[in-house]
């Protein structure tokens, strides 16, 4: 069995002395692991850094086995997310999400929006906060928790969208949700509006969001913790100044 | 399975050495002969030495360093600046550090760096430990001297914001082209780092 596709370098475990176990987010396979025979020579270390992009050729007697990688580097990214707080503690939770899904089940959405946010992280720190927080919404709803905030679940509306039901999920106008403003989660403009920036504050109040679902959905089920990255990577992209 | 072609002794010794770093089953076989036949040169004050070894060398309760007493011999060495604080991964590395000879500091060993494969994380660390020693206000600079891996530079940044209100200046490894490297053969985030990170000549 082989195949040969681009993958982006999402951490690598020490196997043995020489070699790595590492494990690539692909367009078509997912999240894919593989063992790296002298992954951890001076050649191939600063390769197998997360956020690296490489070619990816995989080999294995038959599919179920975990194989072998065979690494060649398409672009070295992480020498630049090593200068900036934000682009560190970003990578790490992006990967941290994408451990989130099963092995080798393909999300083409997931991987596109992994590549715009990477390429994204060392923009300015709004900018890269913001495309966290729509990766954060993507991986809820690849992993069958969505949050529907196209209309008001109530009225209907698509106007003057300003809070999110737990329960449900889906977005709830100022009006037929005011009386449980105190019980619905906010929703900040910059989701619904593109024309609205978003500016510390308002990211602060998506991420509030973002972990309402993950914890209910996601970390308590299967006993996880909130990732340390993610409290990191808030507190930088959210920094006021 | 595999018939055993020595007593059990010896195939123990075989079986210790083969967990060693650097040697597999084979090359175990190959020490544990060399060892059996050298029985008073080597095998004799060998184990002489890893039963003092055993005895007396443990983890120092400042810095994390290994050494036959407690306080080390770093942290014990008046001649050593110890407002200077040079935190380094592993004990491996401040032994590097030392043979270099680069800085008449103290160290700090954190155990490793985070890494959320590994399921690493900060309360596995010896931070709370580093923080604490800071606070106390001797130590007025740190030198974050740990790899240039995204997992050591986000251990860093983890540092930085645990340490953030203390009265402290941090510093860093400069990142960039080794000695004898050749730029033809360097990665291209080491070459954007050390251009980056440019002085003047």
């Amino acid at each position: 069995m082989e195949w040969r596709e681009e993958g982006v370098v999402l951490g690598v475990r020490r196997h043995g002395e020489t070699s790595v176990i590492a494990e690539l987010m692909t367009r078509s396979r997912g999240r894919h692991l593989g063992l790296v025979r002298g992954g951890r020579s001076k050649a191939m270390r600063p390769v197998l850094q997360p956020g690296n992009s490489v070619m990816a050729h995989w080999r294995a007697r038959l599919d179920e086995h975990m194989g072998a990688f065979a690494l060649e580097p398409v672009a070295s990214r992480a020498g630049g997310l090593m200068e900036s707080t934000v682009g560190l503690h970003g990578v790490q939770l992006a990967a941290s999400h994408l451990r989130l899904l099963a092995e080798r089940d393909p999300h083409p959405r997931l991987y596109d929006g992994l590549i715009v946010l990477i390429e994204n992280l060392n923009a300015d720190r709004l900018t890269a906060g913001e495309l966290m927080l729509r990766f954060e919404l993507a991986v809820l709803e690849e992993l069958g928790f969505g949050l529907d905030l196209a209309r008001c679940a109530a009225s209907g509306t698509k106007e003057d969208l300003v809070y999110v039901s737990p329960k449900s999920g889906r977005a709830v106008s100022r009006e037929p949700g005011e009386p449980y403003h105190d019980k619905l989660l906010a929703l900040p403009a910059f989701l619904t509006d593109t024309d609205r920036a978003a500016d510390g504050e308002t990211l602060r109040t998506g991420f509030t969001l973002t972990r309402y679902f993950l914890s209910r959905h996601v970390y308590e089920p299967r006993g996880l913790d909130e990732p340390h990255s993610r409290t990191s990577f808030i507190s930088a992209a959210c920094a006021s100044g | 399975m595999a018939k055993s072609i020595a007593g059990p002794e010896i195939e123990r010794l075989i079986q210790l050495l083969a967990k060693l770093p650097g040697l597999g089953p084979r090359s175990a076989r190959r020490a544990a002969l060399h060892l059996v036949k050298k029985r008073e040169p080597i095998l004799r004050p060998l184990t002489a030495a890893m039963a003092d070894a055993l005895e007396k060398v443990g983890e120092c309760s400042v810095c994390g360093n290994i050494d036959t007493s407690d306080p080390c011999t770093i942290c014990r060495d008046p001649a050593r600046d110890q407002s200077v604080v040079v935190v380094v991964e592993d004990v491996s590395d401040l032994w590097a550090l030392e043979r270099a000879k680069a800085l008449n500091a103290a160290y700090h060993v954190l155990g490793g760096v985070l890494s959320p494969l590994e399921g690493i994380g900060p309360e596995d660390l010896t931070i709370r430990q580093l923080v604490e020693r800071v606070s106390k206000g001797e130590v007025k600079e740190l030198v974050i001297a740990v790899n240039a891996t995204v997992e050591g530079q986000t251990t860093a940044h983890y540092l930085m914001d645990q340490l953030e209100g203390l009265d402290v200046r941090a510093t860093r490894l400069a990142h960039g082209v080794p000695v004898g490297g050749e730029l033809d053969y360097l990665d291209e985030g080491t070459l954007s780092a050390a251009m980056r990170s440019r002085t003047a000549l």
